[in-house]
């Protein structure tokens, strides 16, 4: 509070306005774009890829990162949300007759996610640390190994030639949705109580806080959302199969998680965007675009040596970035902390409020 | 009125013996002492009160309540409040939120009313909000709301730490070790302080301490342990002149 | 013999196999978590990159087999320091998922590093004359014993390193006390250098032998492995030496003989609930001390 503070910012920042302005405009745009072509197919894709890597990003900060567990479980509950949805768009319920509804399905995948999140949740209330990213790691591979040996929904093959239902509005209206309810739990007595586990799992249950029953419903939350990304992800993709849902998945979401920041859903929101982006960016093809207006004597040779290879370099330079960036912000871009307008004002005031208090309740001394 | 009452308590680490038979009558508004050396059994009795270890036998009740088998969290919304001999602050979040997370169980509002910020949810979050403020006040730490607790100077976070154990609104308060790390000149400061919380939150308080002075000063009974045996209760006089208390724990001519 | 138990015998046998290349990484694991308490992620790439130097040293310099295990042991052993000291180090103080995310970040980045360099699957010749032997129906491999023997022999001289030695008595005395234990003279970062150097060794060692078992190898074949090296120092109880030894033969045993009773496909499912009945029920694993929380 002593910090020197730049006026046009502070200004700024006072105008809460603008992000539900914003999202006005945002959601207008969601249903222009595919609607007139104002961009082309491509960056229309990546664009809901970033909205999903969204979803999954915030939902899993609210456990890794506001509660400081270390969950490996993520990509198993996006293959819970996944199945669900595309077997009931599939087998269950006449999509092609009511393609409205879809929502139905994503919000059953969801759902079921949750149900499993519970499961996980129930050993975390015993095992702490490392042995919970043990058991999550093993809940991961025990989803992918019974789906696998399921025939009914494809074995290892998986399920082909799912529809596609995943519409740039939709992805927008989910993604929004999650930022604001997984912000709504942060900010409740339920979200301090998540903190204060991170912090003191023991004070915090000193401090009167139900331990169990907070663990429950972050995990709840949080697989309940990564079920929802799942459903949408199954519906853009068109296809899915146990291995789409691996390690390497949940290591995705984990580098974005972390990247962005612990306990901020804006650092989530950073951390998936700059990640998903970036490996579009050093794409070969899409570099050279970029970079097309620069003169042939150094466009050439760049081409040549560099931006060809980039297909396969891409991945040694994104996990370099990544080893950076803890090396300088271990907590991540934004780590612990939050974009204000994404803070109700009820507790931004509350933390800043100066009220001169009268002298009925002054205690006798400080020391 | 008793309002804590320990019988035959006995507490076991593997086959150590912690706590053997621990019997305690506390009365409502009663402020009660517990000495004795280090590893006396002293914070494992204030653990087996607010339920962190489970008493190996014995019973212990809060009123008509039994405390053995409950949970910390179900024996703090009993109001039971704690601090701790090293503070345990919630040291990355800020000092308002440290007192917030306290209330948690007087808030009342169900998963759904916070998910969607909606009902009883304003309302209550408003009313700890103003209640946490009211807390801070009084010990002075209202302009430090949005500081992180781990930047707050020791005392401060001492005293915070006591504003987040009466958060709780508690009825019987637990303080071990309040006066760790003090100089005599904030001893004084703090038994007065002590006296105080007790008269303006009509606390029944139970503590543990090494610092004879606050012991003898303000405490008006006083239990003396030793290897998780009750060598010793009575009367700050009484316990000042027992023989078995001065050869065993305090030796000679150390009082004062 | 009948048929069951000759069926059985072969199966222990390919399960003491399996078991010992996951204890040599499972050491690994475990020896960095008792030192940092942190999990090094990059230790199943770790092997892998051993698995490459093996095909180098063998197929490039055209090394027999002692000398291209010794020159895999000492590439690993580099590599394994060079990620400590450049990545790990600088984050000692930080929080502890920041190290355990740059682990991640150093495992991604050697599969892919060594994705670039070698686009495609490679094959290991075979260093030694593979004899099999017919022992009543049971037939045995001269590579099967020597992969188990050589095993053995190294985590021997792990123990007698770690439970004898100057040097070992140091790791166990700083993964007890990181504070105090360096101002009693005992090198710290010396000593961490040296317990990663081991633990890549042993990965390296480990890679040579999949690579002889299993001759092609590609930059992802870390990641399982890995894994189940990880798990098997978890199930022993990690942090413990010798629990990491006994959780790879249990892992080891329980993943053949489930493929060799029913549908191969069960032997992740299989594994890994075991895996996670065992956490809940015994936390601290086979070996392990729980640790207690002072309040």
């Amino acid at each position: 509070m002593n910090t020197m503070r730049n006026p046009g910012w502070e200004w700024l920042m006072a105008q809460r306005w603008i992000l539900p302005a914003l999202l006005l405009i945002g959601f207008g745009l969601a249903f222009a774009i595919p609607e007139y072509n104002l961009l082309n197919k491509y960056v229309q894709l990546v664009m809901m890829y970033v909205g999903i890597n969204i979803i999954l990003t915030v939902s899993l900060n609210l456990v890794n990162g506001y509660m400081g567990e270390f969950s490996l479980a993520h990509a198993g509950f996006m293959a819970v949300g996944a199945y669900t949805a595309a077997l009931l768009t599939q087998k269950v319920l006449p999509i092609a007759d009511y393609p409205g509804l879809f929502p139905l399905a994503v919000l059953a995948g969801g759902l079921m996610a949750a149900l499993l999140g519970l499961i996980v949740a129930i050993p975390s209330f015993k095992v702490r640390g490392d042995y919970l990213a043990i058991i999550t790691l093993a809940f991961l591979m025990i989803v992918k190994s019974v789906i696998e040996n399921i025939d009914y929904i494809g074995g290892p093959r998986g399920i082909p030639g799912i529809k596609k239902l995943t519409t740039l509005p939709w992805v927008f209206f989910w993604t929004v949705a999650t930022i604001w309810v997984v912000r709504n739990f942060v900010y409740s007595k339920y979200g301090r109580g998540v903190l204060s586990i991170r912090e003191d799992e023991i004070a915090s249950d000193l401090m009167s806080v139900n331990t169990r029953r907070v663990k429950f419903l972050a995990f709840m939350v949080s697989s309940f959302f990564a079920g929802v990304a799942g459903a949408l992800f199954a519906h853009l993709l068109q296809f899915i199969s146990p291995r789409v849902f691996d390690i390497i998945k949940t290591t995705d979401v984990l580098i974005m998680v972390y990247l962005g920041g612990i306990a901020s859903i804006s650092g989530s929101i950073l951390g998936a965007v700059l990640y998903t982006v970036l490996l579009e960016v050093l794409r070969p093809s899409n570099f050279a675009a970029l970079v097309s207006w620069l003169p042939d004597v150094i466009f050439d040779p760049l081409n040549q040596y560099f931006i060809r290879h980039l297909g396969v370099w891409r991945m040694v330079i994104m996990p370099l970035a990544l080893v950076l960036v803890m090396l300088y912000w271990p907590r991540g871009i934004m780590g612990l902390r939050e974009f204000r307008w994404f803070v109700p004002k009820r507790d931004l005031d509350a933390h800043h409020r100066h009220v001169a208090h009268g002298g009925s309740h002054d205690a006798p001394h400080g020391h | 009125m008793t309002l804590l009452t320990a019988t035959k308590v006995k507490h076991y680490f593997g086959g150590l013996c912690a706590v053997a038979d621990f019997n305690l009558q506390l009365q409502s508004g009663e402020l009660m002492g517990i000495i004795g050396p280090n590893g006396a059994g002293k914070t494992t009795i204030f653990n087996l009160i607010t339920g962190v270890y489970r008493a190996s036998e014995g019973s212990i009740r809060l009123r008509d309540v039994e405390l053995v088998g409950k949970t910390p969290h179900q024996i703090t919304a009993l109001r039971v409040g704690r601090t701790f001999q090293n503070i345990r602050l919630f040291r990355d979040l800020s000092v308002l939120d440290n007192v917030r997370i306290a209330h948690y169980a007087q808030v009342h509002y169900s998963p759904l009313e916070a998910l969607l910020h909606i009902g009883r949810y304003r309302r209550e979050e408003q009313r700890i909000i103003d209640n946490s403020h009211r807390l801070l006040s009084i010990f002075k730490l209202e302009h430090l709301a949005g500081e992180t607790a781990k930047n707050l100077p020791y005392g401060s976070q001492r005293r915070l730490e006591i504003a987040r154990a009466l958060a709780i609104d508690p009825e019987l308060l637990l303080l071990d070790e309040p006066a760790a790390g003090m100089n005599p000149n904030e001893i004084d400061q703090l038994m007065e302080f002590i006296q105080w919380i007790r008269q303006e939150f009509k606390l029944t308080i139970l503590l543990i301490e090494h610092q004879m002075k606050l012991v003898m000063g303000i405490c008006e009974r006083i239990m003396v342990l030793d290897f998780g045996q009750t060598l010793s209760e009575g009367p700050p006089t009484v316990i000042q002149n027992d023989p078995k208390v001065l050869e065993a724990y305090l030796g000679e001519g150390s009082i004062g | 013999m009948s048929e069951g138990i000759i069926y059985w015998l072969q199966q222990t046998l390919n399960a003491l196999q399996l078991g010992s290349i996951y204890a040599l990484i499972a050491l690994g694991y475990t020896m960095v978590y008792g030192i940092l308490t942190m999990i090094n992620f990059a230790h199943g790439d770790v092997f892998m990159v051993g698995a490459f130097f093996c095909f180098l040293a063998a197929v490039y310099l055209g090394l027999p087999f002692v000398p291209t295990l010794l020159l895999t042991m000492l590439g690993a052993a580099l590599v394994g320091v060079m990620i400590e000291r450049l990545a790990y180090k600088p984050l000692r103080n930080a929080p502890r998922v920041s190290a355990i995310i740059t682990a991640l970040g150093v495992g991604i980045f050697l599969e892919n590093f060594t994705l670039a360099l070698a686009p495609y699957p490679k094959n290991i010749p075979a260093l030694l004359a593979n004899a099999t032997w017919n022992m009543g129906g049971v037939s045995i491999s001269s590579l099967q014993i020597i992969i188990i023997l050589l095993s053995l022999g190294l985590m021997f001289v792990l123990d007698y390193v770690v439970y004898r030695t100057p040097v070992g008595i140091a790791m166990r005395a700083i993964s007890w006390d990181k504070t105090y234990v360096p101002l009693m003279g005992v090198p710290l970062d010396l000593i961490i250098s040296v317990t990663f150097a081991i633990g890549a060794g042993l990965a390296g060692a480990a890679g040579t032998m999949y690579g002889l078992a299993y001759p092609v190898i590609d930059p992802y074949m870390g990641i399982m492995v890995g894994w189940k090296a990880f798990i098997s120092a978890v199930v022993g109880g990690i942090g413990n030496i010798r629990g990491a030894m006994i959780g790879a033969f249990i892992l080891g045993g329980v993943e053949i003989m489930v493929a060799a009773f029913f549908p191969s496909t069960y032997r992740d499912f299989v594994a890994f609930t075991l895996l996670m009945l065992l956490i809940v029920i015994r936390p601290y694993g086979i070996l392990g001390q729980p640790r207690t929380q002072k309040v």
